[in-house]
C-alpha cells in the first residue's frame, strides 16, 4: 500500500508536467485548430535559457521567473512574427510551420549548448519527506505545488479578469470578438505567450529529473498528446486532469506490470491514445464541435 | 449638420465576387434608417462593409471620419455597434460575460454598473438569466442579448441585422418597441430587415436594395403609402 | 481545350525523355538519389490521395512504407523471390491493410485521425523489433541490388533507376486517371462536404476506406522499391520521422496535386543535403527555415503556387485579396 501511495504521488508529479504541456497544446488548438508541434522544443529552449541564467550567477527562483517572462515574450513574438504570415493558410500549412519551428529550435539548441547532457538544479531540498513508512521525494512534492500554483493563477486569470475573458472570447468566436472591439490577433499572441510559459514550467520541472539536453521534451510531448487526447483537446481543464491521470497510470504500470521496460517507453502513452480514440475520440471532457453545414 | 453616416459608390467583394455595385446613401444623426430587400440583395453585406468585415471600394464616412482603412476593432471604438446576422452570441459564456464583452471597445473606462442597469431595464429577462450560459437562452432572448450587448458599447450608431429572424411576432414587436425607446435616447439605428412591415413602421427612412444596387429610397411613410412600390418590392 | 493540351503533352514527353537520358549522364550516386526521389514521389502521391484529395489526415504513412519494404525484403531474403514480384504483393497487402485501417478510421475526424496515425507511426519501429524472427530485429535485413536482366549493359543503380521510373510513370498514370474521373470527383466531394456527398448518393464509408487502401498500396509499393534501391531494411529507418517527412513532402509539393508529389519528393530528398552544405553545425535549422519559407511563399504547395502564377499571368487583374473577418473556405484543387 505504501509503495502504491508513493507511486501515485510520484505519478502526480510527472503528471503535473504533462498537464502543463498539454494545457499549452490545448490552449493553442482551441483558438486556432492548430496543434503546435514545436511546443515541447520551445519549452526545452526556455529551460536552456534558465540554465544559462543560473550559470551566469542568478539565484534559482530569480532565474525561474525571468525565464517565464522571457518565454512569454518569446511566445508572443513567435506568434506575431512567425505564425501570423500564414494564419489564413490551410491548417496543414500552419502545422508545417510549427514543424519548421521544432527542427529550428532543436538544431539551434544543439548548436548553442551542444548535445552533451547537462545537470539542471532542482530548487527543492535533497532529503526526502517521510510520513510514517511512506517516502516522498522533495522534488516530486515541490513539482506538484509549482504546477498547481501556476494552474491556479491561470484559472483565476481566465475566469476573473477582463483580459482573460477577452482571450476566451477570441478563442471561442473570433468574428463576434472583432465586433466588440477585441483585437483577436493580439489575443492569439497572448495565448501563445501563456502557452510558452506553461511549456517553460514543464521544462524546468522535468529537467532535474531527465537532465538537460536538446531532446529533453521529445518523450514528454508524446505524453502530453496522450494527456490532451484523454482529457479532450477542446477542454483545458480536461487536458490538465488528463495529464495527472496519464502520469499516475504511467507510473503504476511501470511499477506493477513487469515487461514494460524502457524499450516500450511510449507504449503506455500510445495505448491510452488508441483506447481513447476508439472509445470516445473527444476525450473525457471534450465536446464534439457541431458545425453548420 | 453633417450626416452621421455617408456612403458613396460602395462596392463590396467576397473573394472575387462583387456583392454591392455602387451603393450610395447617407444617414442623419438620431434617425432610424432601414435597408430592405429580398434575400441576397446585399443588405447584410452593407452592414458588413461598414464594420469592415468585407473588402470594399468607395467611400465610407462616419461623423466625417473615413472608415476605409480601418479594421473592425477600430470601427467599434468609434462608436459603431454591430449586432450581426445570427446574433453572434458567445454561446459558452454567461449572459453577464457577453454583456461585459460588449463594453470592451468603449473609449471611456469606468464602472459598467450603470450600463448593466440600463440594459436590464430594457430587457428584464436578461437580469434573471445573467449567470446562465448564453447558448441556453431562447431565440428571442438571444436577440435581446445581442441588442443589449451592442448597447453596452454606448454606441452612437447601432447596426442591426435582421433582428426579427426566427422569432415569434409578439417577441419581435416587443423588441421593436424597445428599439424605438433606445433611439429616443439618441442612438441612431441602421436596421436591415426582411420583414418590411415592421421595419417601415419603425424607421423614418428607407433604402431598397436589389442585387447589390439601391433601387429606391425615401421617407418611410411615403414608401408605405405607394401601392405599386409596396406590391412590387415589399410583397404586400 | 486542345490548345492548352498540346504544349502540356509536349512538355510532359520532353520531361520523360530527359529522365530516361539521365542514367547515361549522372553518377551512380546521383542516380541513387533520383531513384529515391521517384520512390518518395510514389509514396507521397499515395498520401496526397488520402490527405489532399480525400481530406483524411495521416501522420502514419511511414507504417505502410515499412510494411512494403519489409514484405519485399522478407520475400527476397527468405524465399528468394525476385524483386519484381514483391511489388504487386506489397501493393495488394498494403491495400488490404489500409482498407482495414480505414474502417475504424471512419469514426475519426481531422485531429483525432492525425493522432491515431501518429501513434501508429510511433509504434512501428518497436513492432518491427518485436517480431525479430521475421524482421531480423534491430539488425535488419541486408539485401543485394538486382542486376539488369537480359544482359543489358546497365549497372544495378542504372537499372534500378529505370525500374523505379517505370513504376512511377505507371502508377502516376493510373492515379491520374483515377483522380481526374468520376471517382476522383467523388473523393473530393467527400472531402469538401461529406454530408452533401452522402446525400448525393455517394457511399462515403466505402470510398473513404477504399481511398485509404489505395493510398496505402501506393506507399507500400514505394517501400518495396526502396528495399531494393537501398538494399537494406532496419526498424529505425521507419520511425515517426519518415511519416512526418512524407507529410512535409506532401504539403510542400501541393496536397491535392499529382505533380505536387514529385515536387515534394524533390524537396525532401535534396533540401536536407543543401541544408548540410549551408551549415554543418545546425543543418536542420536551415531545413526548418526552408520549410517555413516555402509555406510563406506557397501555402498551397509548389503545385498550388505554380497554378496561382499561371492564373495571374493569364487573367485580368482583380482587386488585391484582403483579410476579411468573415471566414472563407480555402481549399486546394489540382
Amino acid at each position: 500500500m505504501d509503495i502504491f501511495i508513493q507511486q501515485v504521488v510520484s505519478g502526480l508529479a510527472t503528471g503535473g508536467i504533462y498537464a502543463s504541456l498539454a494545457l499549452a497544446l490545448v490552449m493553442i488548438y482551441q483558438a486556432t485548430d492548430v496543434v503546435n508541434f514545436a511546443q515541447g522544443e520551445l519549452a526545452m529552449f526556455a529551460t536552456y535559457i534558465c540554465w544559462t541564467l543560473i550559470h551566469a550567477g542568478l539565484q534559482y527562483w530569480a532565474a525561474f521567473v525571468s525565464t517565464l517572462a522571457i518565454a512569454f515574450v518569446g511566445g508572443v513574438v513567435i506568434e506575431r512574427v512567425v505564425i501570423r504570415p500564414v494564419e489564413n493558410a490551410p491548417i496543414l500549412s500552419i502545422v508545417m510551420v510549427t514543424l519548421g519551428l521544432l527542427v529550428i529550435c532543436n538544431s539551434i539548441a544543439g548548436w548553442m549548448w551542444t548535445y552533451v547532457q547537462k545537470p539542471f538544479p532542482s530548487p527543492f531540498p535533497e532529503n526526502p519527506f517521510k510520513f510514517g513508512n511512506i517516502v516522498f521525494g522533495a522534488h516530486d512534492l515541490g513539482e506538484i505545488q509549482v504546477t498547481l500554483l501556476v494552474l491556479l493563477c491561470i484559472y483565476l486569470f481566465f475566469r476573473f479578469t477582463p483580459l482573460g475573458l477577452a482571450m476566451r472570447a477570441a478563442a471561442h468566436n473570433p468574428v463576434s470578438s472583432r465586433l466588440v472591439g477585441i483585437r483577436v490577433g493580439w489575443m492569439l499572441a497572448l495565448g501563445w505567450g501563456l502557452a510558452a510559459v506553461f511549456g517553460a514550467v514543464a521544462g524546468m520541472m522535468v529537467a532535474p529529473v531527465l537532465t538537460l539536453e536538446p531532446n529533453l521534451m521529445g518523450g514528454v510531448q508524446i505524453y502530453a498528446f496522450a494527456a490532451a487526447t484523454l482529457g479532450g483537446f477542446t477542454s483545458p481543464g480536461g487536458a490538465v486532469l488528463g495529464g495527472f491521470i496519464v502520469g499516475v497510470v504511467e507510473n503504476l504500470v511501470g511499477t506493477y506490470v513487469g515487461f514494460i521496460g524502457t524499450e516500450l517507453k511510449f507504449t503506455v502513452a500510445l495505448a491510452m491514445i488508441i483506447v481513447v480514440l476508439l472509445v470516445k475520440p473527444t476525450g473525457l471532457f471534450g465536446t464534439t464541435v457541431v458545425k453548420r453545414v | 449638420m453633417s450626416a452621421l453616416l455617408d456612403v458613396q459608390a460602395l462596392e463590396a467583394f467576397y473573394g472575387r465576387t462583387k456583392a454591392l455595385h455602387g451603393v450610395s446613401f447617407s444617414m442623419a444623426r438620431g434617425g432610424i434608417t432601414t435597408i430592405l430587400g429580398a434575400n441576397g440583395a446585399g443588405k447584410t453585406t452593407t452592414l458588413r462593409a461598414i464594420s469592415r468585415m468585407v473588402r470594399t471600394t468607395g467611400t465610407l464616412r462616419f461623423e466625417g471620419e473615413a472608415l476605409e482603412r480601418k479594421a473592425t476593432e477600430d470601427v467599434v471604438q468609434l462608436g459603431i455597434a454591430h449586432a450581426p446576422e445570427g446574433r453572434g452570441t458567445f454561446v459558452h459564456l454567461t449572459v453577464e460575460e457577453n454583456l461585459r464583452l460588449g463594453a470592451w471597445g468603449r473609449r471611456e473606462r469606468g464602472s459598467l454598473k450603470d450600463d448593466f442597469e440600463r440594459v436590464f431595464g430594457y430587457f428584464p429577462v436578461l437580469r434573471e438569466r445573467r449567470r446562465q450560459a448564453a447558448g441556453t437562452l431562447s431565440g428571442g432572448e438571444q436577440q435581446m442579448l445581442a441588442v443589449a450587448r451592442a448597447l453596452m458599447l454606448r454606441p452612437r450608431l447601432l447596426l442591426l441585422d435582421e433582428p426579427s429572424l426566427g422569432l415569434a411576432p409578439l417577441v419581435v414587436r416587443e423588441i421593436f418597441r424597445i428599439l424605438r425607446t433606445i433611439n429616443q435616447t439618441g442612438v441612431s439605428i441602421l436596421l436591415v430587415e426582411q420583414n418590411a412591415a415592421l421595419a417601415l413602421d419603425l424607421a423614418d427612412h428607407v433604402f431598397l436594395l436589389e442585387t447589390g444596387r439601391v433601387v429606391m429610397e425615401g421617407p418611410s411613410d411615403v414608401l408605405r403609402r405607394d401601392d405599386a412600390i409596396r406590391r412590387a418590392y415589399l410583397g404586400y | 481545350m486542345s490548345g492548352s493540351r498540346l504544349p502540356r503533352l509536349v512538355g510532359l514527353l520532353s520531361l520523360l525523355l530527359a529522365a530516361c537520358a539521365l542514367p547515361f549522364v549522372l553518377s551512380n550516386f546521383r542516380l541513387f538519389q533520383f531513384s529515391q526521389v521517384y520512390i518518395y514521389a510514389i509514396a507521397i502521391l499515395g498520401l496526397n490521395m488520402l490527405t489532399g484529395y480525400n481530406g483524411q489526415f495521416s501522420l502514419g504513412h511511414g507504417a505502410f512504407y515499412a510494411i512494403g519494404a519489409y514484405v519485399s525484403a522478407i520475400m527476397m531474403d527468405r524465399w528468394n523471390i525476385a524483386y519484381g514480384w514483391t511489388l504487386p504483393v506489397a501493393g495488394v497487402l498494403c491495400l488490404v491493410v489500409g482498407f482495414l485501417f480505414g474502417l475504424p478510421a471512419l469514426r475519426l475526424e481531422g485531429l483525432y485521425l492525425a493522432l491515431a496515425t501518429f501513434s501508429l507511426a510511433l509504434a512501428v519501429p518497436q513492432i518491427l523489433k518485436y517480431f525479430e524472427h521475421w524482421t531480423g530485429g534491430s539488425q535488419g535485413i541486408v539485401l543485394s541490388k538486382p542486376n539488369a536482366p537480359f544482359g543489358l549493359k546497365l549497372n544495378p543503380d542504372q537499372w534500378l533507376y529505370f525500374v523505379t521510373f517505370a513504376v512511377l510513370v505507371l502508377l502516376f498514370w493510373l492515379g491520374a486517371n483515377l483522380l481526374k474521373g468520376r471517382i476522383g470527383r467523388a473523393i473530393v466531394a467527400i472531402r469538401d462536404n461529406h454530408i452533401a456527398a452522402e446525400a448525393m448518393g455517394i457511399n462515403t464509408a466505402l470510398y473513404k476506406s477504399l481511398v485509404f487502401g489505395v493510398s496505402a498500396a501506393y506507399t507500400g509499393v514505394a517501400g518495396a522499391l526502396s528495399a531494393s534501391v537501398i538494399a537494406y531494411v532496419a526498424p529505425d529507418s521507419f520511425n515517426v520521422f519518415l511519416s512526418v517527412t512524407l507529410l512535409i513532402g506532401s504539403v510542400i509539393g501541393g496536397l491535392a496535386s499529382i505533380s505536387g508529389a514529385v515536387f515534394g519528393a524533390l524537396f525532401i530528398q535534396f533540401v536536407p543535403n543543401w541544408a548540410q552544405d549551408i551549415s554543418k553545425a545546425a543543418p536542420w535549422a536551415i531545413f526548418g527555415v526552408f520549410l517555413i519559407g516555402f509555406m510563406y511563399l506557397m501555402p498551397f504547395g509548389i503545385a498550388g503556387g505554380i497554378r496561382l502564377l499561371w492564373i495571374r499571368a493569364t487573367r485580368s487583374r482583380v482587386p488585391q485579396e484582403g483579410r476579411s473577418a468573415v471566414p472563407t473556405q480555402a481549399h486546394t484543387t489540382t
